[in-house]
């Protein structure tokens, strides 16, 4: 096969045609959908309304909610631990332990100690290294209302109208609310945010905003966010352990939860840690690939959080909805399914299809934008076939520096130019190939506006919550909320650490787990949480032998 | 009515890498040993092919996290390489080795006590004086960082443009890992660019005043009637409200 600049010849046909159209496209908006019509789209085409690939949860607080089979299979599966597990030794006597060491909590590691609890009895534990998360991996920006012609209330339209209604309008609220403090706190701590000569922020609009309203850090925003709170939780001393995620959570007899039971995956000893009060913040689920999908999620996104929360009796809320951010790279193979950052759409890029038309509106909601690119592919047949028979529509990067002047690209999105760099595609000249990857867990565990659940001591923040966003996030919305619900989860649970009597640790729920396991007939040899994906060669995994060494 | 046709949506296997039985193989070695692997394949991915379960040594697979440093030298060449393990393609006789952690001591600062009058990052990171301009640390980052550039712009107090230089960073620690004078440039990236920030940036004129907005309780009486409307009500606002072209600056 013939390589021109990145591109097997057959694809640089369909690349011309994108060309010849693409002064029309500068010049001509193409119309956002109406409500009807992006209900119509979605029915038809977005993987959420695929019934075969869904089934009712069994049992539980969330008793007939429909998630995907792979979500579905976590849950009904047996726990880790048996309920026997010796938790005479306590490891770590801690106020607030935080489970998950990425944007969430470590955010609220940080407010926790502001509310007077003493770092050395805060401990954060961790699957990777700290840090390793998608809040690292979140590229476009975080939304806050800051500028003149905007408000909190038309954010609080924005997110309600993305999340098709069904979002907690006290959450939301909060979210839009606390958006411009965070901003003001993280310029106190030092996140270089782009702005002009003046001071003022540098805003893009994304998908479902009707506002410029995206602050953004290059194309490094969550990196940015993520380093500079990993900088001050060090300097604040915040105990961490790494490469130790939770595989139960310990409740006492009075029906609290008090702690969690770690697992140290190099030497595989468990760890207990007690605690007054308990903050799940274990991100989302991408690595559990619904429906086959490839995924933008780092490599310990496997939905812990919702694993363990059930297993202690919290609600479940939102998860029938999956999200699907439109443009996962397609090509070349290597980075199938990596997050192209919508702010590529928000600075002017347009999708196109294989015949250089532009089919939509560039900037609907995710699930929206994603609905049409999958019928652009499979129901009118206008993507771009790759070689490896992926298909994929063409988002027409170059635009952006005929809109925002040349070197707008490498000045703005590093990140992207980069990864195409990387693999012999220049973005400044091609436009680049996508088709929808899984990209967000838009509910997740129940909370109220503390971040608190309804089992007592424990507490919830950032993407492993439900709620905020209904079924539908908006872009720069996961930012925010990891900051706002990150900051409210570690004061709700330092002030609920400070009044709370813990008594004996136990596991007895993991007991009651299985007797709902078994009453709803689930015969299974799965357990869960499942901690890692399994990526390992087909050819090596048939000839391993299963050897103690 | 609504049809389904998601039953026709082919969608990549999730372990499709683009690569079949027929796709020519090179010799990597991983830790010394031989494997046969796709030459298609990204370093991260050939070492789960050859049959390893990561747990150090890969994060985010994408090349924002700095966990999969990866360091090789090629048959016959004297150089030793870096680079990001889910970044970058194998070659045919590579001899590799991730490098799971650098243990670089970082310094703790209260950032509010910082001024710039001493020279700050002397006094929280003083080796950088030990710098000998050697550049080993540019040549190793991933990332293709003037790595040197922001360390003697730090040095000579110049923290604005050492914080622009530095701001890719994903702190993999290659850098450090390899630097004579014992420099941990990702560190002083880190203070350069939160100093920058909090002391020489302008500050956001319009945050200050929206904060006042909502102390002051401008927005409650507002926010309170959305947040009880009807759901028609409310579609139908969301349905009127204007949007901000993209090009409008």
């Amino acid at each position: 096969m013939k390589m021109i600049r990145g591109y097997p010849d057959y694809m640089r046909e369909s690349i011309e045609r994108v060309e010849r159209t693409r002064a029309e496209r500068l010049k001509t908006p193409y119309p956002p959908m109406s409500l009807a019509e992006r209900e119509v789209l979605l029915h038809r085409f977005h993987p959420d309304f695929r019934e075969e690939q869904k089934r009712p949860i069994a049992f539980g607080p969330s008793r007939g909610l429909k998630v995907n089979h792979e979500l579905a299979n976590v849950i009904e599966s047996h726990p880790l631990v048996p309920s026997t597990l010796n938790l005479s030794q306590v490891d770590y006597q801690v106020d607030v332990l935080i489970i998950g060491g990425g944007g969430a909590g470590t955010v609220a590691a940080i407010w926790a100690v502001q509310e007077g609890i003493h770092p050395e009895k805060v401990l954060i534990a961790t699957k990777l290294r700290h840090g390793d998360s998608n809040s690292t991996m979140a590229q476009g920006g975080i939304q806050a209302a800051d500028r003149e012609n905007d408000s909190p209330l038309i954010h609080y339209l924005d997110a309600m109208g993305g999340g098709h209604f069904t979002n907690k309008p006290e959450l939301v609220q909060a979210l839009v609310s606390d958006a411009p403090r965070i901003i003001k706190w993280h310029e106190s701590l030092g996140v270089m945010y782009d702005k002009d000569e003046a001071g003022n922020f540098v805003e893009n609009p994304g998908g479902g905003t009707s506002r410029k309203r995206l602050h953004s850090a290059k194309d490094y925003t969550g990196l940015e966010i993520m380093r500079v709170v990993r900088d001050e939780s060090r300097n604040l001393s915040v105990p961490v352990i790494e490469f130790a995620p939770a595989v139960e959570l310990l409740m006492d007899e009075r029906g609290q939860v008090a702690g969690a039971v770690l697992l140290n995956l190099e030497t595989k000893e468990y760890v207990v840690v007690r605690a007054k009060a308990t903050i799940l913040a274990t991100g989302g689920f991408g690595r559990l690939h619904m429906q086959g999908f490839p995924t933008t999620n780092h490599y310990g996104a496997t939905g812990d959080g919702l694993v363990l929360a059930y297993h202690v009796g919290a609600e479940l809320v939102d998860l029938d909805s999956v999200q699907y951010h439109p443009t996962g790279a397609a090509f070349p193979p290597q980075i199938a399914g990596l997050l192209i950052t919508e702010k590529v759409r928000g600075m002017g890029a347009t999708p196109v299809n294989a015949d250089g038309e532009l089919f939509v509106y560039p900037l609907e909601p995710r699930d929206v934008e994603s609905s049409a690119f999958i019928r652009e592919c499979y129901d009118r047949e206008k993507g771009v076939i790759t070689p490896t028979g992926m298909r994929g529509v063409w988002l027409d990067a170059p635009m952006i520096d005929m809109i925002h002047g040349e070197g707008a690209i490498r000045e703005a999105l590093p990140a992207m130019w980069r990864m195409y760099e990387r693999f012999g595609i220049d973005m400044t000249r091609d436009p680049i190939l996508v088709f929808p990857t899984l990209h967000y867990q838009n509910g997740g565990i129940a909370i109220d506006v503390d971040g608190a659940t309804t089992v007592p001591g424990l507490f919830v923040g950032g993407e492993a919550s439900g709620g905020v966003h209904g079924k539908n996030r908006l872009m720069g919305n996961s930012l925010l909320d990891f900051n706002v619900f990150g900051m409210r989860a570690g004061i709700s649970a330092a002030r609920y650490a400070r009044q709370v009597e813990v008594g004996h640790l136990s596991l007895a729920h993991v007991d009651r787990y299985e007797e709902l396991l078994k009453d709803a007939g689930i015969v299974t040899d799965r357990t869960s949480p499942v901690l890692l994906p399994e990526y390992r060669g087909k050819e090596a995994l048939e000839r391993q032998l299963d050897v103690l060494i | 009515m609504t049809i389904h046709v998601h039953e026709q949506v082919h969608r990549p296997r999730v372990s499709d890498q683009g690569f079949d039985a027929r796709t020519p193989k090179v010799r990597i070695y991983l830790m010394g040993k031989e494997y046969q692997v796709p030459n298609v394949l990204t370093i991260m991915a050939a070492i789960e092919y050859a049959g390893y379960r990561l747990v150090r040594g890969c994060g985010c697979r994408a090349g924002f996290c700095g966990a999969c440093s990866t360091i090789y030298r090629k048959t016959d060449d004297y150089k030793l390489y870096s680079a990001l393990a889910c970044q970058t393609l194998v070659e045919e006789g590579m001899y590799l080795v991730q490098i799971p952690f650098v243990p670089a001591v970082k310094s703790l600062y209260d950032m509010e006590e910082i001024t710039l009058t001493d020279n700050v990052i002397l006094r929280y990171y003083p080796e950088i004086a030990r710098c000998v301009s050697c550049n080993t640390c540019t040549r190793s980052c991933p990332q293709g960082i003037r790595v040197m550039d922001y360390i003697q712009a730090s040095l000579r107090g110049n923290i604005a443009r050492a914080a622009h230089l530095s701001f890719d960073c994903i702190q993999c620690g290659l850098c450090s890992s390899r630097c004579p004078a014992d420099i941990k440039h990702y560190h002083v990236g880190q203070l350069v660019r939160r100093v920058y920030e909090t002391r020489i940036a302008p500050k956001s004129p319009h945050l200050a005043r929206r904060i006042e907005e909502l102390d002051s309780g401008v927005y409650d009486e507002e926010m309170n009637r959305l947040m009880t409307s009807s759901l028609s009500e409310l579609k139908q606002r969301y349905e009127s409200r204007k949007i901000e072209p993209v090009s409008e600056d």
